[in-house]
């Protein structure tokens, strides 16, 4: 039996706490008496027969007709499913889209359905490559479907190939790709690795253009999204996507949704040490943290990133459930709640967070500073419900290197929006308003994200925009370990060493200040009381 | 009189040749350059003066000689042996021997100063820069003071000068501004071509922040679109930017900026537009090739920076269109407004540091690691002696 997730309080006994420091690790003493930890629940159990689920949730949907009612030869069927951004690290194969996809396809081939066009829902990401989408979908599908054209990635600048659906009476405009709004039945196949995702953001974001997307992510916006991972009424941005969903549903094309959600089984054996409480490490953990650690000291940062992204996690599925998108996606929000959520007893005045070596938006390249920045503010810090885990005007104290180093291929935006924009300012709605449009439209940035494997131009816009919240909440944010220069370019307080952290924020918060470690990832949602 | 004579010795400038390929500036060291007491020289003619310099700046193109990298082309335009120093500020000696007023030289050796008559097709128009008989007339070739043997140089405690190349200094001017005219009116010359357009300027040695101040000083109003300026150094970053610079970068960062201000698209490592307008204030041929690589089709190279053998793809210049332009010296006009452009900035303040004529080895071990060491123009002082 699991066990639920658990709240430690520090005393003199406890010993010292794992960090996530990028591509390495940091053990930290925290202050008895005023600290504590929140450990995310033990992964659940995973689904025995996972096909059988699979099949089971086709064959019975919520609310809806089964899958099999739904085809029928001549028609037009667009599978879309979630980009490489998720699950993290990656699945070890099969990945989940494999499996709903090829039991979807036996169901398909069994109507007689030829027309099947399968879709990357990427909205603004970056494309996978080929290596990317044969994980995530297997080989038998890829050479299947991609040398015949009818498995591609979602273009959000060709015009050509976009429709607009409909407007809101908020008058935001749905504007998704053309094949699936043309389409007689779109299926869409999601990984709820978190409660933000899934639901109707699937598609209104994943499928949609960066006109449609500019409603929602924008610095107002995410401002106003003060529980990103909680209820739904408390997101502005989940609010102006249920209104587009609203107009899919009324106005788009049928929509088959199919959900999973996942077990906080992320890291592979040798990494096993990273899932556990520290107190119960074995002989074995600790010789291996000192060992990993030691060695990942030695090793350059190129090889070091080679052997993080190379890791595959268990991931196991939880749940798997298909139908009408809303009553769908209520039932996985359930199951994620299951897994991720812990009670905590009130506001911090400091939290703390290890920033990993990876975030939605690096699969497979560089954590970037401004990644750094989404991944702490934008993410970590909104893994709650209700309220923030700190109080507003409280500190956050993240760990991580935060080299100044970019993908080039992945993040040529991000690279001139570092240089350029935040020597100019660190504010969301300052650089929404003076520089967004100039890298929304630059046509170079707009070939690389059609043709190459680069993020769209705005996108570094849309990760700072992600942790605008948590920017307007904190009263100050440090980094503990990074490059100085880097992190003063961020907007944020470096600091050498963990103790130096809680000095420096002693100015604001005090000296006696209670203090919350987020022990992520593992992933974990605080229900804060 | 006290000077540092440069001569003609081959053994001596093939040693100075391998030592400052090791280590720029070390040249001083083991090549021809040395401290020697002479008489004085000869007037040319009576109508010439005698000088007595109070501040020599030293300049890249007279670490090129000494570190025996300088280019062939100019063995007929300079006659051995001779004084190095063309960034003079000196007093005028009287027939007493007193020191008089204060002057900049302009060194240019052009057909006045020549005695040549009539002047050649350039010197009529006014441009000495491209006279055409800098190795003729009546005493020995020498393109400048401070490469011809009958004239001296600067680095030294007197040399000649033809009264049409002195130029007044404002009582205003300390002597570390006035030292510094003589390169900006080179920087005026370059900031001539300036268009308003985006505008790169590759290096931020001496030439390339005085060649920034010269376009912001005098033509800021026509600034349409930012002026790039690369440079290595933490305190050149800090200048340029001080000086006006839109956006300091580094040589590798270069193409991202003038990429994103131009909205150009890239094949392969070319821009497909760029900036209309490239001041190359280096003139390496790794300058010279990122030049090429950021020049808008259509578009001007200037090379200020002296080059010296190059290699060179040109392919691009040929598909887009592009020309390199050379940029030499200056005219009689660019002094004064140098001296506008030298109050304006402040620019004394880029007299990092000066030495005496007998701390040579020093002095020029500074200048060839100036960038590196926070500095940018060092200069002989020779007010003591």
């Amino acid at each position: 039996m699991p066990r639920p997730g658990f709240v430690l309080e520090v005393d003199r006994s406890t010993p010292s706490i794992l960090f996530w420091r990028g591509e390495n690790f940091s053990l930290e003493k925290l202050p008895a008496g005023r600290s504590r930890v929140i450990y995310p629940p033990e992964p659940l159990d995973a689904i025995k027969d996972i096909d059988g689920a699979i099949r089971h949730a086709l064959l019975n949907p919520i609310d809806q007709d089964p899958l099999p009612a739904l085809l029928f030869p001549g028609m037009k069927l667009t599978i879309a499913f979630d980009d490489v951004s998720l699950p993290l690290p990656k699945m070890e194969r099969p990945d989940n889209r494999q499996r709903v996809i090829e039991a979807v396809l036996d169901l398909v081939a069994e109507a007689g359905v030829d027309d099947v066009h399968l879709i990357a829902a990427l909205g603004l990401h970056r494309r996978m490559h080929e290596y990317e989408l044969r994980h995530a979908l297997g080989d038998r599908i890829y050479d299947a479907f991609h040398s015949r054209g009818m498995l591609y990635q979602h273009d959000a600048e060709d015009h050509d190939n976009l429709a607009v659906i409909g407007t809101t009476d908020h008058g935001e405009v749905l504007e998704i790709n053309k094949r699936a709004a043309e389409s007689d039945l779109v299926i869409y196949v999601n990984i709820n690795s978190v409660s933000m995702d899934g639901g109707w953001k699937s598609i209104t974001t994943g499928l949609a253009s960066y006109r449609c997307l500019s409603f929602h992510h924008n610095p107002e916006t995410l401002e106003n999204t003060r529980s990103l991972m909680g209820h739904r009424h408390h997101s502005a941005l989940h609010t102006s996507v249920w209104r587009l969903g609203k107009v899919l549903k009324d106005h788009g094309p049928k929509i088959f949704q199919i959900e999973t959600t996942l077990n906080t089984d992320m890291f592979p054996k040798p990494f096993e040490f990273i899932n556990k409480r520290e107190w119960e490490w074995t002989a074995k953990d600790r010789a291996t943290f000192l060992g990993t650690t030691k060695a990942l000291n030695r090793t350059p940062i190129k090889l070091a990133r080679k052997i993080f992204h190379g890791m595959e996690g268990p991931h196991q599925m939880t749940s798997v459930q298909a139908g009408e998108t809303e009553a769908v996606h209520k039932l996985t929000l359930e199951h994620v709640y299951k897994q991720q959520l812990v009670e905590v007893q009130g506001q911090t005045d400091i939290l703390t967070m290890g920033i990993p070596f990876v975030s939605p938006y690096n699969p497979d390249g560089v954590m970037n500073p401004v990644l750094v920045m989404c991944m702490g503010l934008g993410y970590l810090f909104n893994m709650y419900r209700n309220k923030p885990l700190v109080r507003e005007g409280g500190v956050i104290i993240m760990t991580h290197p935060t080299y100044r180093d970019f993908n080039p291929v992945h993040h040529p935006s991000y690279i001139d929006f570092f240089e350029q924009v935040l020597t100019d300012t660190t504010s969301p709605a300052e650089m929404s308003r003076k520089w967004e449009k100039q890298y929304a439209e630059d046509e170079w940035y707009k070939h690389l994200y059609r043709t190459g494997n680069a993020y769209h131009g705005v996108h570094p816009f849309y990760a700072w925009y992600w942790g605008a919240h948590g920017l307007q909440h904190a009263g100050k944010v440090i980094i503990v370990g990074g490059d100085a220069p880097t992190v003063r370019r961020l907007g944020f307080t470096p600091a050498s060493t963990m103790d130096d952290a809680f000095e420096i924020a002693s100015d604001v918060v005090g000296r006696n200040a209670t203090i919350t470690h987020l022990h992520v990832p593992a992933l974990l949602v605080a229900d804060v009381q | 009189m006290s000077r540092l004579v440069f001569s003609r010795k081959p053994a001596k400038f093939a040693m100075a040749r391998i030592a400052g390929a090791i280590m720029p500036g070390a040249g001083a060291h083991v090549g021809p350059l040395a401290l020697q007491s002479d008489e004085s020289l000869p007037l040319p003619t009576p109508d010439w003066v005698r000088l007595r310099p109070r501040l020599s700046g030293i300049c890249g193109s007279d670490l090129s000689l000494i570190d025996g990298s300088a280019s062939a082309y100019f063995d007929p335009l300079v006659s051995y042996p001779f004084t190095p120093g063309h960034e003079v500020v000196a007093n005028v000696l009287g027939a007493d021997g007193k020191p008089g007023k204060r002057v900049v030289v302009v060194p240019v050796l052009s057909c006045v100063t020549r005695g040549v008559s009539p002047v050649c097709p350039a010197c009529a128009t006014g441009q000495i820069n491209l006279c055409e008989r800098v190795a003729f007339g009546h005493f020995e070739p020498g393109l400048q003071t401070g490469f011809c043997a009958d004239t001296g140089g600067g680095w030294s405690n007197e040399m000649l000068a033809h009264p049409s190349q002195l130029v007044h200094v404002p009582d205003d001017l300390t002597d570390e501004a006035a030292v510094l005219i003589e390169p900006t009116a080179c920087a005026v010359h370059a900031a001539a071509r300036y268009t308003g357009e985006q505008t790169v300027i590759i290096g931020a040695g001496t030439l390339g922040l005085l060649t920034l101040a010269s376009i912001t000083a005098t033509r800021d109003a026509q600034r349409k679109a930012p002026i790039i300026v690369t440079a290595r150094y933490a305190e050149q970053k800090r200048l340029a930017k001080e000086l006006g610079a839109d956006i300091v970068c580094t040589t590798d960062e270069l193409p991202r900026h003038v990429r994103s201000a131009s909205k150009s698209l890239v094949f392969g490592e070319q821009l497909t537009c760029g900036a209309p307008h490239v001041i190359d204030c280096v003139g390496s041929s790794d300058s010279l090739q990122q030049a090429l690589q950021v020049v808008a089709p259509g578009g001007e190279v200037q090379v200020v920076g002296m080059p010296s053998n190059v290699s060179l793809e040109l392919t691009s210049l040929w598909h887009r269109e592009t020309a390199i332009r050379g940029c030499y010296a200056y005219t009689h006009a660019d002094f004064t407004t140098a001296i506008d452009v030298v109050r304006r900035h402040d620019l004394g303040r880029l007299v990092s540091a000066t030495y005496s004529l007998k701390d040579y080895t020093d002095a020029i071990a500074h200048a060839a690691a100036s960038g590196r060491r926070g500095a940018v123009k060092i200069a002989f002082d020779m007010r003591g002696n």
